[in-house]
């Protein structure tokens, strides 16, 4: 086995027939971490004490017989998940010393579960971007080209993965911020049911649009990682009661006779050529797996990324108004006054996207805009819903791509924000709508990775991992491994 | 004060309730007053990041039976909503408050004006919101300190009507909805602790104009009086100026309480625009019919209710009625006494006369009544059976009281304090004092009424008391053939 490329599940065999023990796999890991973190930067904190007292006590747990699917297993934590005892920064200046006295409920599941947390991961500041460049603990490479951009925001998560930096991650999707990195870095991804996943103890970027979910190197990790990531929690109460299905139980099942939803919509506007027709490949191969294509349309898709960028900002605008200065964060030197201290905190401690999401949220909500900017996005959003709605009625899953290009260079977005926003075109559909999506590696594209896109009807992960591991039990782009960086 | 000729006064009311809930409305944290600062918020109340929101029922509950109380509509689904502005005792920059679908909706209160003329004050909505913290500015010279204890309790924001036409009817409202949350027990009604604020809305305009007139917010009033004070002086700057040929403008004021002035704080060109939207972390509230149900069936009669039933069923006098219907745990002694003593009027006799003033005498509550209804029955079929005389009962409530007496019948009987009601033992003593005193005898029987009263003085004397004088006046009466 290739400790490298290993998934959780093999080397949960690996594991228990004590071939390896947690702390050896912890170690190698590290090792991994010193020699590739200082190009790749995908941590902004590494945990290597708590990790080592981690695996030692996996390596009891295995030793009793005790030991759950991710017991002992190496991940990482994107670092918006509030863990007790460790910093938990957002991406920002505003939080770099914070230290929340409370845990995430994911956190508090995965730890449970015996997974061994190597460290929190550089994401774009409190969520917000494409491509990891807005991150005040600076960019992240792409460890397929260090020259290129990682996607974003779960940037952090899902290069440490694509670098051997960890086995698998956390990453938290708002309009795309799973799948995209997912797709950059030749990643499986999945962004759950809105609800799915507790946001307990997850710091907000859009309350009414994040969800947390994994990053592997498998549909099968994927499905592994959210049987312990998912679940009711009273603390949240737009969490879902409903009970979690054992998704690793139900790969293996053929998918001959699935409906599968093809939207032109997706194919006509910013795709880029020769990632068009890798997805298309991609579709006549699950064609060729028995599944049916059929056309379906979502009518208001168009509208979502304008709709998105006023709900996304507009609950930000409120979302970070509790970092004033006052109770904890950044807060700037000598204040004349109240007016001073907020002013020059929130100018000092947030970076410029973050301040322009912002403005732009605080001017949505304003009276007089409301209706027109917030009220009409509201409607849209409602419409989007409804045609998946509509969609699900016809087919079991739509399947289309994730992203437009693969990854980018570093800098060559950064100045265009409606540039960088496109990136999200393909994904913001689902977010707003609530339904579960996710990104499978479907290819090379110029020796870079791109994603092929599975979006499900409402809390269906099961067909959604069950399709992505049929595709990959025939496709190996999900094996492929990105070069050592320097 | 007058409202001067060819004037006339709009004032409605927004009244913030602290709802009497142990634990704050979205967290788990507790409610107590007075603790050292910043003890009693939690992570949720500080506004930490990645923490959420959750709904306390309880708070639902005191919503709804306030709803209920005033007879209004409760919503069956209600949402909450983000009220967004800085300062520093509000942790996550905007309160989590209700603005498009509050829990109740409509209702009213009646209130009896000096007059005795009753009066119906319509109520707009009301709705739940999270109270903020507290700045202290005079804690350091240079510095403000922020206590967030208070962050996160329920307040219950009640808004009227503009039905109000002066400060004494906007007082008589205050009072009546005070007096209906603490009979509710939705609030403590402790206005000390500033459970109960008002900010009274107030406009001036001529009685024949149709519109009503630019509106002035006198906010944060938190007594009965500063609420008169703060609408007097409202009117008159009101007025003046309009008399002098002045224009208003639509502002937020502030009371002085010791210059007995308002003052503005803000213009309604410079208010915070408070961005509301639906708070996202919070799911639409639905309430189904058999919460309310419950809520119904544990619902207390109201007093006005109460207080006929005791006049038309009980044959209470109005005051009588009114006086022990008005709070609800003196309402329930009364009843529970009436019930076992089976005598309504000689139970609200001794609850209004020798209970209320024993309390009052040394501050206490009905609920602190040293005497229980069970107790107080016994003593009540004691004079009721004539087995005691009004005077000894008075005693033995007393040393009830005072706990020396545990049972009225024991005690009596220990103490011999039985009325003499055996003619056998008291015949020989009215013919005996006759005899020694037959002139007396003779003018009392020549007419002179008066002497009767002498001659039971002597048997009460020589009875220490125990003698009953009812039938000592009917043997002296056959006695001398009157």
């Amino acid at each position: 086995m290739n400790l490298r490329s290993a998934t959780i599940a093999e080397l949960r065999a690996h594991l228990d027939q004590r071939k390896l023990s947690a702390v050896e796999l912890t170690d190698y890991y590290f090792e991994r971490i010193d020699r590739h973190e200082p190009t790749i930067n995908a941590y902004v904190t590494q945990l290597r004490e708590t990790a080592r007292s981690a695996a030692v006590k996996a390596d009891k747990i295995i030793a009793a017989g005790q030991a759950t699917a991710l017991t002992g297993i190496p991940i990482a934590e994107k670092d918006l998940f509030c863990i007790e005892g460790t910093k938990t920064t957002s991406g920002s200046k505003m939080l770099a010393d914070f230290e929340a006295p409370y845990t995430a409920t994911v956190s508090e599941k995965l730890a449970n579960a015996g997974a061994v947390t190597l460290g929190k991961t550089n994401m774009d500041e409190f969520a917000m971007g494409s491509s990891n460049e807005s991150s005040y603990f600076g960019p992240v490479k792409n460890p397929w080209d260090t020259s290129r951009v990682p996607g974003g925001s779960s940037g952090g998560s899902a290069a440490a993965v694509a670098a051997g930096l960890c086995v698998a991650s956390t990453g938290t999707d708002t309009g795309g911020s799973i799948r995209q990195p997912a797709a950059l870095c030749g990643l499986t991804g999945l962004k759950p049911t809105y609800g799915r996943v507790s946001r307990w103890g997850m710091i907000a970027f859009a309350s009414s649009l994040d969800q947390a979910g994994p990053m592997t190197r498998s549909a099968k990790d994927a499905a592994i990682m959210l049987e312990h990531m998912a679940g009711f929690d009273p603390r949240d109460s737009t969490c879902l009661t409903e009970a979690v299905p054992r998704y690793s139980q139900h790969l293996d099942q053929p998918i001959k006779g699935l409906r599968i939803g093809v939207c032109e919509a997706f194919f006509e506007t910013a795709l880029d050529a020769t990632v068009a027709t890798q997805i298309r490949e991609a579709l006549s191969i699950l064609e060729s797996l028995g599944a049916t294509l059929i056309d379906v349309s979502l009518p208001h898709m168009t509208a979502s990324l304008g709709a998105y960028y006023v709900i996304a900002p507009a609950e930000c605008s409120a979302n970070l108004a509790r970092f004033d200065g006052i109770r904890y964060g950044y807060r700037c030197e000598d204040p004349q006054n109240l007016q001073d201290l907020y002013t020059r905190s929130r100018a000092e401690g947030f970076g410029q996207e973050v301040k322009k999401r912002i403005l732009v949220g605080t001017f949505a909500l304003s009276a007089g805009y409301y209706d027109a900017f917030y009220g009409r996005a509201q409607k849209v959003r409602r419409l989007i819903k409804q045609d998946f709605v509509e969609a699900f009625s016809q087919v079991d899953v739509i399947a289309g791509p994730t992203t437009p290009t693969p990854a980018f260079g570093l800098g060559e977005k950064a100045k265009n924000s409606v540039d960088m926003y496109l990136q999200d075109v393909f994904t913001i559909a689902a977010s707003l709508a609530g339904v579960p999506a996710m990104s499978i590696p479907a290819g090379l594209v110029s020796g870079l990775p791109i994603g092929l896109q599975l979006i499900g009807n409402y809390l269906d992960e099961a067909t959604l991992l069950n399709v992505a591991h049929q595709f990959q039990q025939t496709t190996d782009w999900h094996t492929l491994t990105a070069p050592e960086a320097p | 004060m007058n409202i001067p000729t060819g004037w006339q006064v709009d004032i409605g009311l927004e009244i913030h309730a602290q709802l009497s809930t142990e634990a704050k409305i979205f967290s788990g944290a507790s409610t107590t007053f007075g603790n050292a600062p910043n003890s009693q918020a939690c992570a949720i109340d500080l506004g930490m990041p990645g923490v959420l929101p959750k709904v306390n029922a309880a708070a639902y509950e005191k919503a709804v039976r306030f709803g209920l109380g005033v007879s209004g509509t409760i919503n069956r689904e209600s949402r909450f909503d983000r009220k967004n502005y800085f300062y520093p005792d509000l942790p996550k920059g905007y309160q989590i408050t209700q603005m498009d679908l509050p829990i109740v909706v409509g209702g009213h209160v009646t209130i009896s004006n000096e007059d005795g003329t009753q009066k119906v004050i319509h109520i707009t909505r009301a709705h739940l919101e999270e109270d903020a913290g507290k700045s202290i500015h005079d804690f350091k010279p240079t510095q403000t300190g922020v206590d967030l204890n208070r962050a996160g309790t329920p307040l219950l924001e009640i808004v009227s009507e503009p039905d109000l036409k002066n400060a004494s009817e906007a007082v008589a409202y205050a009072k009546a909805i005070h007096h209906l949350l603490t009979y509710l027990d939705v609030c403590d009604g402790n206005m000390a602790e500033g459970s109960l604020r008002f900010d009274a809305n107030i406009s001036v305009r001529r009685v024949d104009a149709e519109a009503l007139g630019v509106r002035s917010e006198i906010k944060n009033l938190n007594s009965f009086r500063f609420l008169e004070q703060a609408i007097h002086y409202e009117i008159e700057r009101q007025i003046d100026t309009l008399s002098a040929g002045g224009v208003l403008a639509q502002d937020t004021r502030l009371f002085d309480p010791e210059k007995l002035e308002t003052r503005a704080m803000r213009s309604k060109e410079t208010a915070t625009d408070y961005r509301y939207f639906p708070e996202p972390d919070l799911l639409p509230v639905k309430i189904d019919e058999s919460f309310i149900d419950r809520i119904k069936a544990s619902m207390p009669e109201l007093s006005g209710t109460r207080a006929s039933r005791f006049e038309t069923s009980l044959g209470l006098p109005t005051a009588d009625a009114q006086l022990l219907a008005g709070d609800r745990s003196l309402g329930d002694y009364f009843e529970q006494l009436a019930t076992l003593s089976g005598q309504p009027r000689l139970a609200a006799n001794w609850v209004k006369g020798d209970i209320l003033s024993r309390l009052r005498e040394q501050d206490l509550n009905i609920s602190e009544c040293a005497v229980s209804p069970e107790a107080m029955a016994e003593l009540l079929a004691l004079t009721v059976e004539n087995v005691v005389s009004g005077k000894t009962a008075k005693a033995v409530f007393a040393a009830l009281w005072e706990g020396d007496a545990i049972s009225a019948s024991t005690y009596v009987k220990e103490h011999g304090l039985e009325q003499v009601s055996d003619t056998s033992a008291i015949e020989p003593l009215v013919t005996e004092l006759l005899r020694e005193h037959p002139k007396q005898a003779d003018d009392l029987k020549a007419g002179k009424s008066k002497l009767m009263g002498f001659f039971v003085g002597k048997v009460m004397q020589a009875t220490s008391g125990t003698a009953n004088p009812q039938q000592v006046n009917e043997i002296l009466r056959a006695k001398l053939g009157l």
